[in-house]
């Protein structure tokens, strides 16, 4: 707390800017939390609240000490793009147990990032390890490794890796050689061979727009790398990425390593329980990439890997419009 | 012996004469077809190509590749025929040099064709980051370039200062330029010493940025994850590559320019049996590195190596990867391993096998891996689970090979292709156009 108070001193500065803000946080225990504040002064006021700690634990701590944490206003944070936001690490957990292939999350994928090419960014493999063993659905995004060989090889500092996790793409930077889409292991990235179109096909609003690393495909340029962006422009306003909300099964969690916590939409849990009680694990390990996307294998599963198979299209992954 | 006024009149350069003249126009008109395609290119982006997000690079990969090992030749032949003080090579440097300084400059060409943005190429440096292979191929090319250019240039500066007396009178204005180039060149001992001195000096940097430059080159492909490239065996491979496509370059283009010059009396069988030698010698070490590179990772076949060699051994790559083994690099060394088959006229064949296998070779390393990549290939159009270059991509990569004809060409018109006055040194001939020493 000391710490998160002291690095953001420059933006409390001023004290009724600060209160302020503190009363736009919303949330029902943020808005109580926010009351407290405003009748904030130097003496104790001998009302205390209960706080949950990190670990769990319930504290009593006096209401005038009580100062917002930084995180909580992220939305309206100025943070520097290839930065990332301050005291994040995004991961993401896949359970494959829950996929049926429903392509829900694709479709929503190809749509918020307004995907014209032929080429999703997110793709569910039909998957198979050897001849006797079960066969699975395996949804792939960028896998934002903390090593990223995409990062490693590009020339010009395109694409890079930010402190909260993510590796994005600087479409106005990108030089359009290619060499990260040799070096990703993960064939996760797609290229803009030639003009996205966007405007034709999607009726999108071109101009209305700035190409930014924070919202991948809006809009896409023609000669330049494309993928998952683990869509910064919800997370930063609480929201969780397309992919995990469109999931009719809950297959997507997503959240913050240092908060320990993941969520699906419905239910919220703790990563590292959830990785040791379901054994997770991460593509191609081997290479030492160290991806933040987590597996969880596909043991105990409540639907047919056939199921799945009506939505199977071995050549399409976008769907072309009308 | 010829005398030395009849040696000048052999070597200066001269116009061609009409096939000379067929050839240029020839040339010139695959230049403009891969200008008009490039430009459209450039319009319409690399969708005209037939490169999609598996086989995210194709032939202007694999040419520049190419072009690069064959600007090998300025190491393979000329510093290290100089360094080892092999006198047979005075009348073939010249050509080895042009070469060089053809195929790095197109070597450069190549690789900004294949950037989808060239009006970003600033930003390699504006914004270079030094742990990209690509920047360090930023730093070498030009480098090697440069050297190369000097490499040339030095031993060019007596034959410069003959070829502006000899020009004086019949064609006032390129005897002007030849003596401008001379450096004011008068054949001093101190000119010659520091000259001497110079070549030696450009000779070791070109070796060395040689080996360098195969190197950043095997890197670009060794420094990812890929099944195929992911190789230590890699840099040296491509250097031994290299080898043998400069060396191969070097018959080809020497046969022709003999032929078109009317060299016989200076590139004798002699210089044939000589290089075929050393073509012998690249294609061995070469052959040994594709063992290390093909046969030994077969015998523990990790399954994605497996799958990889199964595509070049018997699968869809099969008649081209044995087509360019087989007779691209076997066959060649048998037949050069006879004396026959040293004589010019089967070195020309030989040579011309040589380049070509080397071309395919590099299409042969880059396509089939880019098309194995670890994770299958789902969910993209069926055709592009494979890749043949498009009517674009010949047309470009065909011009950037005429252009390199051209720059040879061209250089072979306005330099004399076999060094004038140390051919005449070893010969011991003094004539008119050279000062006689005191």
């Amino acid at each position: 707390m000391a710490a998160n108070s002291k690095k953001s001193r420059r933006g409390f500065l001023d004290k009724g800017l600060k209160i302020g803000l503190a009363g736009l946080v919303g949330g029902i225990g943020l808005s109580k939390l926010s009351s407290k504040l405003n009748a904030k002064s130097e003496s104790p006021s001998g009302d205390t609240m209960e706080l949950m700690t990190t670990d769990g634990s319930l504290i009593q701590v006096d209401s005038s000490e009580v100062v917002e944490v930084v995180s909580s206003h992220d939305h309206q944070m100025d943070y520097d793009v290839r930065e990332g936001i301050p005291n994040r690490k995004f991961v993401m957990v896949v359970d494959l147990a829950k996929c049926k292939n429903a392509l829900s999350c694709q479709r929503a994928c190809n749509k918020a990032h307004y995907i014209t090419g032929e080429n999703a960014w997110l793709k569910v493999y039909q998957m198979q390890e050897s001849e006797d063993t079960a066969p699975y659905w395996m949804p792939t995004t960028c896998q934002h490794c903390d090593r990223p060989a995409c990062v490693t090889v590009c020339p010009v500092d395109a694409t890079f890796k930010r402190k909260d996790g993510l590796v994005l793409i600087d479409n106005e930077r990108c030089i359009g050689c290619r060499f990260c889409m040799a070096a990703c292991p993960y064939s996760t990235r797609v290229f803009n061979w030639g003009e996205p179109g966007q405007e034709i096909t999607l009726n999108m609003d071109v101009l209305g727009h700035e190409p930014t690393p924070e919202h991948a495909g809006m809009p896409s340029l023609k000669g330049t790398v494309d993928k998952c962006d683990f869509c910064p422009h919800m997370v930063k306003n609480g929201e969780l990425p397309h992919c995990v909300t469109a999931c009719p099964n809950g297959v997507f969690y997503f959240g913050d390593k240092y908060e320990d916590t993941v969520t699906n939409g419905e239910e919220t849990v703790r990563l590292s329980g959830l990785l040791k009680e379901k054994s997770g694990y991460r593509l191609l390990e081997g290479l030492g990439t160290e991806p933040s996307v987590y597996y969880l294998p596909p043991v105990d599963r409540l639907v047919e890997f056939e199921d799945g198979m009506e939505n199977f299209m071995e050549f399409q992954s976008v769907e072309k419009p009308e | 012996m010829k005398n030395y006024d009849d040696m000048v009149d052999d070597l200066a350069p001269r116009k061609y004469g009409k096939i000379g003249a067929a050839w240029i126009i020839f040339l010139i008109l695959i230049i403009i077809l891969g200008v008009i395609a490039y430009i459209d290119q450039l319009i319409k982006g690399q969708v005209v190509t037939n490169m999609r997000d598996y086989a995210l690079w194709g032939i202007y990969i694999s040419n520049f590749v190419f072009f690069v090992a064959t600007s090998f030749v300025g190491s393979a032949t000329v510093a290290f025929l100089r360094l080892t003080r092999k006198a047979w090579r005075t009348p073939l440097v010249r050509i080895a040099e042009i070469i060089t300084v053809a195929c790095i400059t197109m070597a450069g060409i190549t690789i900004m064709i294949d950037m989808a943005r060239p009006d970003r190429l600033l930003n390699l440096i504006i914004h270079a980051r030094l742990q990209s292979p690509i920047t360090w191929d930023v730093i070498i090319i030009p480098t090697f370039l440069v050297i190369s250019l000097l490499l040339l240039y030095f031993p060019l500066l007596p034959d410069f200062a003959i070829l502006q007396k000899y020009f004086e009178v019949t064609k006032p204005k390129l005897s002007k330029w030849y003596g401008r180039l001379s450096l004011k060149w008068t054949g001093s001992d101190a000119q010659r010493a520091l000259q001497a001195k110079s070549i030696r000096v450009v000779a070791a940097l070109i070796f060395l940025a040689g080996i360098l430059l195969q190197t950043v080159d095997a890197w670009l492909f060794s420094t990812t994850y890929r099944t195929g490239w992911d190789s230590t065996n890699f840099a040296p491979y491509f250097i031994s590559g290299a080898f043998v496509a400069g060396v191969g370059a070097l018959i080809t283009v020497i046969y022709v320019v003999r032929w078109a010059r009317k060299l016989e009396d200076y590139i004798t069988d002699y210089h044939f049996d000589k290089m075929g030698k050393l073509l012998v010698l690249a294609c061995l070490i070469y052959i040994y590195f594709n063992v290390n590179e093909y046969l030994i990772p077969a015998i523990t076949a990790k399954k994605a190596e497996d799958a990889h060699l199964t595509t070049l051994f018997t699968g869809q790559y099969a008649p081209l990867f044995w087509l360019v083994t087989v007779v691209g690099l076997v066959l060649p060394t048998v037949v050069l391993l006879f004396k026959e088959g040293r004589k010019p006229l089967p070195m020309f064949l030989v040579g011309s096998i040589v380049v070509i296998a080397s071309w395919w070779k590099r299409y042969i390393i880059i396509t089939p891996t880019l098309l194995e990549p670890i994770l299958p290939i789902q969910g993209v159009p069926e055709s592009w689970h494979s890749y043949f270059p498009s009517v674009h991509e010949w047309a470009i990569t065909l011009a950037t090979l005429a252009m390199a004809l051209l720059i040879i060409t061209v250089l072979i018109r306005y330099l004399p292709a076999i060094p004038i006055q140390r051919t005449a040194e070893e010969q011991s001939i003094v004539g008119t156009f050279q000062e006689a020493k005191p």
